[in-house]
């Protein structure tokens, strides 16, 4: 890394209790059972940059994501952003100052606006919240100019969230997480609820803010189209590890995993290009009991022995013994 | 030509409702030819899923079949009575919905809802309709299924619940098939798996599929033809090769812009301005005028009739030598 990451995630972990009641486990003779959602999982990002982690359900991104803006406590691990930790207790005021600089987006507009809010109140909340600003005419001027940033007209305030569209209530989201003048935005799968003619405003207008404030963002997304379109490094997460880690374009032109590589063969072909498909077979493993070693083993053509057995670690960018001994060739898939 | 299995004449659906009537359909016409899959793609709206229910008669009041005509081999079914469009329904057209959770009954084992469906339109035994049960769940790729037959849905993966239903649905060898946003809620590699089922099954049994969906990729992999739908109409038919490479209507250039690839490098996605027009608000003229970047006075006032143009069959007035403004489309 030459430059001082913005957010650096190191080691994060975050376990779920999925043990039966207390009295079932004592007349029934149950162990204790822990769900491994996300389970070491480290990452940096760059100021201005767009990092994406992508992966099917069950694979641990939305819950990395909602460690990242401090909405799920880690078991274990730790997320610095900007110098400061999130975690440690010496650091309260400081954390606290960088709560308004972290904002989320979430999937679904319906759900995450207050229905019986009108939107001037919803987007002027973390104005509020944070006393950013006190007058307010201030605050009305500044809603309407956020607004008016996020493609709505100022008029709009006035309305309540179900005369929108859909793609327009996403505007509305990213309007209020601009209001606090956030610096990192968690997106978790901000268009999979979009047609795709809206999902390309709203993935063009994200873009455009980017470029306008400096925005940084963490992009969850099971899209590989969306996330090859809008990120410049990704993260592949198979079972709450990172299986593969690269810059956008080297990731699509040369997958190295070959969980990687079973994804992109996945991707429907819109361009009608004619490339060759391997099948896919199987699906993701339980994760209460996650096959041993490698989990992606049971579905993996080059699985040996060791692969059963060894969990492979992180090493220039992908975690496959395959890759590292040589046994399978980096450019086999271009 | 043969006669086709699907047989669909400008078919109108409205939903009376008390601010007046709505057009979901507004004069729709295609064809499903026997083992051909069509693909209808749209955004939220524009009227797919209900052409899907207006074959099969499964429009529920207040919504009805305002007029036009559907006729399956050359038989009139729209007008059917509901007892006998009952056993057109499920013998010679199958169906397959989006949530397999949904289209299964939890309480019932797998084995009692397929021989159920099996005996009802065939006459095989109890025994005969368990073996031909079996041999379903294995052409549909269920591991063991001797040993699966007898589970619960909830046993069952989305990936297998939706081959399940894709089971069901073939019980007994339907002339047609509608499939209604069949992989929507499978992550991708599943959906690769499903998509390549449905192909072979329509090759191998010679059935006609309608396949409903917006995912465009969905589309490109699997469908022979395509019909691009907006506000209740086709805006765009033709082989899916030309109408994915070589998009004529604006809609549906716009749509094919919009979709974000994973082939080629595009700084910003092709955007269509505003959003589809609510059903009671259709603009006059070409629904698509107010958001069309090549929209022209007769498009206002004038409803395009669709027109062959080459390969396709495009509703745009573009197209129209007699009309269209001499700087033409780009």
């Amino acid at each position: 890394m030459t430059e001082r990451s913005y957010v650096e995630v190191k080691d994060l972990r975050r376990e779920f209790d999925v043990s039966k009641p207390w009295l079932n486990r004592v007349l029934e003779g149950g162990e204790k059972q822990y769900l491994k959602a996300v389970d070491g999982v480290s990452f940096s990002i760059a100021k201005g940059e767009t990092f994406a982690l992508v992966g099917e359900s069950g694979s641990g991104k939305s819950t990395v994501a909602r460690m990242v803006v401090g909405l799920l406590p880690p078991t274990n691990g730790e997320v610095v952003i900007d110098g400061v930790s999130m975690s440690s207790k010496a650091a309260l005021a400081e954390r606290q100052r960088l709560r308004r600089r972290i904002q989320m987006i979430f999937q679904d507009p319906y759900a995450s606006l207050n229905p019986r809010w009108q939107v001037d109140r919803i987007v002027a909340e973390p104005i509020r919240a944070f006393r950013l600003i006190e007058r307010e005419k201030e605050i009305t001027d500044r809603v309407g100019e956020l607004l008016t940033l996020v493609g709505l007209h100022p008029a709009d305030g006035k309305k309540y969230p179900h005369e929108f569209s859909g793609g327009q209530r996403q505007r509305v989201a990213i309007a209020r997480a601009l209001a606090s003048n956030a610096e990192f935005i968690v997106c978790d799968e901000p268009t999979s609820a979009l047609d795709v003619s809206v999902q390309a405003q709203i993935l063009n207008l994200m873009r455009d803010l980017q470029d306008r404030l400096g925005l940084t963002y963490l992009l969850i997304s099971h899209n590989l189209a969306v996330v090859r379109h809008m990120a410049s490094r990704i993260g592949v997460m198979y079972l709450g590890r990172i299986v593969e880690i690269s810059n956008g374009r080297e990731l699509f032109a040369h997958p190295k995993h070959p969980y990687t590589r079973m994804l992109l063969d996945a991707v429907p072909d819109v361009g009608m290009t004619g490339r060759q498909r391997i099948p896919v077979s199987g699906e993701i493993p339980n994760p209460i009991s996650p096959p041993s070693g490698c989990t992606f083993n049971p579905r993996c053509p080059f699985a040996n022995e060791r692969c059963r057995a060894e969990i492979p670690p992180l090493l220039g960018g992908v975690a496959c013994h395959a890759i590292h001994e040589g046994r399978l060739a980096v450019d086999a898939a271009a | 030509m043969t006669q086709p299995v699907l047989s669909v004449r400008d078919l109108r659906v409205e939903f009376v409702t008390r601010r007046g009537i709505l057009k979901a359909i507004d004069g729709i016409s295609f064809d499903i030819a026997k083992g051909e899959v069509l693909g209808v793609v749209g955004e939220s709206g524009a009227g797919k899923s209900v052409t899907g229910s207006a074959v099969i008669g499964l429009i529920d009041p207040p919504g009805r079949i305002a007029g036009g005509e559907v006729l399956l081999s050359g038989m009139r079914i729209d007008n059917l009575p509901p007892e006998e469009m009952r056993r057109v329904r499920g013998k010679r057209i199958g169906m397959i919905f989006q949530d397999p959770l949904t289209s299964l009954n939890p309480l019932y084992r797998v084995s009692e809802q397929l021989i159920e469906t099996i005996r009802t339109h065939t006459n095989l035994s109890a025994s005969g309709a368990r073996k031909r049960a079996i041999d379903l769940l294995a052409e549909v790729g269920i591991p063991a299924p001797e040993r699966r037959i007898d589970s619960y849905p909830h046993e069952f993966s989305g990936g297998m619940r939706q081959r399940v239903v894709i089971a069901l649905a073939l019980c007994a060898e339907p002339e047609l098939i509608i499939a209604d946003e069949p992989t929507t809620a499978l992550d991708v590699s599943v959906q690769a798996q499903i998509i390549s089922l449905l192909k072979r099954l329509g090759r191998e049994h010679g059935t006609a599929i309608m396949l409903v969906t917006h995912d465009m990729g969905v589309i490109a992999e699997t469908a022979d033809r395509v019909a691009v739908m907006y506000a209740g109409r086709i805006a765009e038919i033709g082989p899916v090769r030309d109408v994915v490479q070589n998009p004529l209507h604006p809609y549906a250039k716009g749509l094919m812009g919009a979709i974000p690839s994973l082939e080629s490098d595009t700084d910003r996605l092709v955007q269509i301005p505003g959003s589809m027009p609510r059903l009671s608000a259709i603009p006059p003229g070409c629904p698509f005028n107010p958001r069309c970047p090549y929209v022209f006075d007769r498009c206002r006032v004038e409803r395009p009739e669709p027109i062959q143009h080459s390969e396709h069959r495009v509703a745009c007035h573009l197209y129209d030598q007699s009309s269209a403004p001499s700087e033409a489309v780009a």
